[in-house]
């Protein structure tokens, strides 16, 4: 062994040793405590040069610069980057459930879904008379000849209530859902297909009128939120601050929660789940904690997601769409917190460039960018420039 | 009341007051086992000796039965070893204990009160039974200290964990450990860059930070050189009496490490499923069943 000192004690060592070794380890720890002013400019240096960018560079960039400047930011660029950090959101809530707990969802589109739907419902309501019909409820229902609101549309008109079922529907699914499948013990690719097999139910029920959420049109032609105009560049920039705020909100809870004892036994899950239950853990609660935090974030994302794009519509329930939140994860580096955010901008990024210039390439760029990743970058962008630094 | 009448009865009393006053307080039996003591059934009671009962205890696989009613019991304090050739359920009977497999009969107790076949996996380590497995499984992406703290006796909720912080004396408690399983340079390596053996030894040292009553190690030394292999002997031995061990091995020269301090140590044969032969080392060995099947070939 190459850590053997001396005469080190073996059983019961004597008591000075014992409190020598653990001094030992004591000041090792207490070492890492006195970086700590160090550590603090570099933990927190990073964190207010995003809320700068999202809260004064780019509203001023995008309002204030006048149009043909040089550092203009067009409405384009902010919509797309919005939309991009709602995608980060998800990518960021599919990093703490895959990366660092070691299970695979396939279904986080469906928790994006549920919240965009949570607050597709309000923003149906706040159109009011002014749909093609100028009746007051929902084109779609006046369509469909409905003569009254269906039982879980009572409290669409309130924007608390649609908020909190922005976190209690997708939080409610997830918990249940996890909850039988967790106690079941399924785990690896069997957990991965049924969760699958979960969004693409949900999106057979969502594509139903019966459902009363308008089908495989979905929801669309907002108007309002909170009563102010949606399609102005104000009231754009002030959802892009939110979704911005919130990504970073999100990205030091994700942090915490990595940093603390929770964290490590969720590492310790992924890496020998037997070893975690003879340790006297319980899995079950564990995971569906995570999970069940996941699918929130994921709602929240979806959330923020729909006023800014204008629409939803089943095809975010798509299995593919799942799997893309899961490509995000991987391009940028699981395991890491920042990887899941580099790699929503940069496969989004090139989706947008791709998708304008060479269209029916883009899928193919998509498949090759996920097989190098797997095969050669195991970590992602953020290990190969950890391993470029070293 | 006739003459014989009262003698016999003077003789009864004598013969109840020679018994209980053979009968010495301590592990086993003497006025702590008798009536009127207040039993908690949540917690490990060894008043009667045993600190682990296995009866009857049947497990089939398909139709193949790994275990064939196995019946054997630990004495609280006891170092046992268990051998046997390849087959011979010793895994299986691990399995058992620890909640990982549901036997088809059987019972299997820990003391006398508390009953594991009623219990999980997680519980069963939070009563005080702890199992090191064959391949040596430790967290590969952590510390040896995050191994360690992960290990260390505490709140094993989601939310105490979420705001757990080390104090000092568990601080001293993981330093204590990093000695006695010489890993103290290491601490701050990651586990998955350790070696075979030193895998081995902090899969023991997390074992031993949780203090469990029983420990069930599956070939400990598997891997290790034949120094660490002594050491390993050696801090067995030191834990015999303040803890129970089940140790399942096929190095005959680390069994008779263990046993050669006291040649009457009970070591157990196990073939087919259930116990060939149980004796001291030389007993067993002169066995001619545990010949045929096992030592001979």
């Amino acid at each position: 062994m190459s850590t053997v000192t001396g005469a080190a004690p073996l059983g019961h060592p004597e008591r000075s040793e014992r409190s020598a070794a653990g001094d030992a380890v004591m000041l090792r720890y207490a070492q890492d405590d006195m970086r700590v002013p160090h550590g603090l400019v570099r933990r927190w240096s990073g964190i207010a040069v995003a809320l700068v960018v999202v809260g004064v560079a780019v509203p001023v960039a995008n309002l204030l610069v006048p149009e043909t400047g040089a550092l203009h930011l067009s409405d384009y660029a902010v919509q797309l980057i919005a939309k991009i950090m709602c995608y980060a959101i998800a990518a960021l809530a599919m990093d703490l459930i895959w990366g660092y707990t070691g299970i695979l969802s396939l279904g986080h589109g469906a928790f994006f879904a549920l919240g965009g739907y949570a607050m597709g419902m309000y923003l149906m309501r706040q159109i009011g008379s002014d749909g093609q019909y100028h009746l007051p409820m929902p084109d779609f229902m006046v369509f469909l000849n409905w003569k009254e609101f269906p039982w879980h549309w009572a409290l669409s008109d309130s924007f608390v209530a649609q908020m909190a079922l922005v976190i209690l529907a997708p939080g409610l699914l997830a918990f249940v859902f996890g909850f039988f499948a967790f106690r079941s013990r399924i785990k690896g690719v069997y957990f991965s297909i049924i969760t699958q097999a979960m969004t693409f139910a949900m999106m057979l029920l969502f594509f139903r009128n019966e459902t009363g959420f308008g089908g495989n049109n979905g929801f669309t032609d907002f108007k309002r939120i909170l009563g102010v105009t949606i399609a102005t560049p104000q009231t754009r920039m002030v959802l892009f601050v939110i979704t911005g705020c919130t990504l970073i909100g999100f990205y030091l809870v994700a942090r915490a929660i990595v940093g603390s004892k929770f964290g490590r036994v969720l590492q310790a899950i992924r890496d020998a789940e037997s070893r975690v239950m003879f340790t006297g853990y319980d899995p079950l609660r564990y995971k569906l904690a995570i999970w069940t935090f996941s699918a929130v974030m994921c709602g929240v994302a979806g959330a923020l997601y729909v006023p800014q794009v204008g629409i939803i519509n089943p095809s975010e329930m798509t299995p593919a769409a799942s799997i893309e939140i899961a490509i995000w994860a991987a391009v940028g580096g699981r395991a890491t917190l920042i990887g899941p955010i580099v790699g929503a901008f940069f496969v989004n990024g090139a989706k947008s460039v791709f998708t304008q210039y060479l269209p029916e390439y883009w899928l193919y760029v998509l498949g090759a960018m996920f097989i190098a990743v797997t095969l050669f970058l195991p970590q992602g962008i953020v290990g190969l420039f950890r391993r470029v630094r070293r | 009341m006739t003459p014989d009448l009262m003698r016999a009865g003077t003789r009864a009393r004598r013969a109840a007051e020679q018994r209980s006053a053979a009968a010495q307080p301590g592990p086993s039996g003497g006025r702590e086992a008798s009536y009127s003591r207040v039993v908690d059934p949540t917690q490990l009671d060894t008043t009667h000796g045993a600190i682990l009962y296995l009866e009857d205890i049947t497990v089939s696989f398909d139709g193949f039965k790994a275990l064939n009613a196995l019946s054997m019991s630990i004495s609280a304090g006891e170092l046992r070893c268990i051998i046997g050739p390849n087959g011979a359920g010793k895994t299986t009977m691990m399995d058992v204990i620890t909640g990982k497999t549901r036997p088809d009969a059987g019972r299997c107790f820990f003391g006398s009160t508390i009953d594991l076949l009623r219990l999980r996996e997680n519980e069963i380590a939070s009563v005080g039974v702890g199992r090191k497995f064959q391949k040596p499984t430790v967290f590969e992406h952590l510390t040896v200290f995050e191994n360690l703290e992960l290990a260390l006796k505490a709140d094993r909720g989601v939310r105490a964990s979420l705001f757990f912080r080390l104090s000092g004396a568990q601080l001293d408690r993981i330093g204590e450990t990093l000695v006695l399983i010489h890993l103290q340079d290491a601490a701050q390596r990651t586990a998955g860059l350790l070696s075979h053996g030193q895998k081995q030894w902090l899969e023991i040292g997390m074992l031993l930070i949780q203090n469990p009553k029983l420990l069930l190690l599956d070939e400990p030394v598997a891997g290790m050189t034949d120094e660490e292999t002594e050491r390993t002997a050696e801090l067995f031995l030191s834990l015999e009496g303040s803890h129970s061990l089940v140790v399942v091995e096929h190095d005959m020269k680390f069994i008779h490490a263990l046993t050669h301090a006291n040649p009457a140590k009970k070591v157990t044969v196990l073939h087919e499923g259930s116990v060939l032969a149980e004796g001291s080392l030389a007993q067993v060995q002169a066995d001619e069943k545990v010949v045929e099947v096992y030592l001979g070939r």
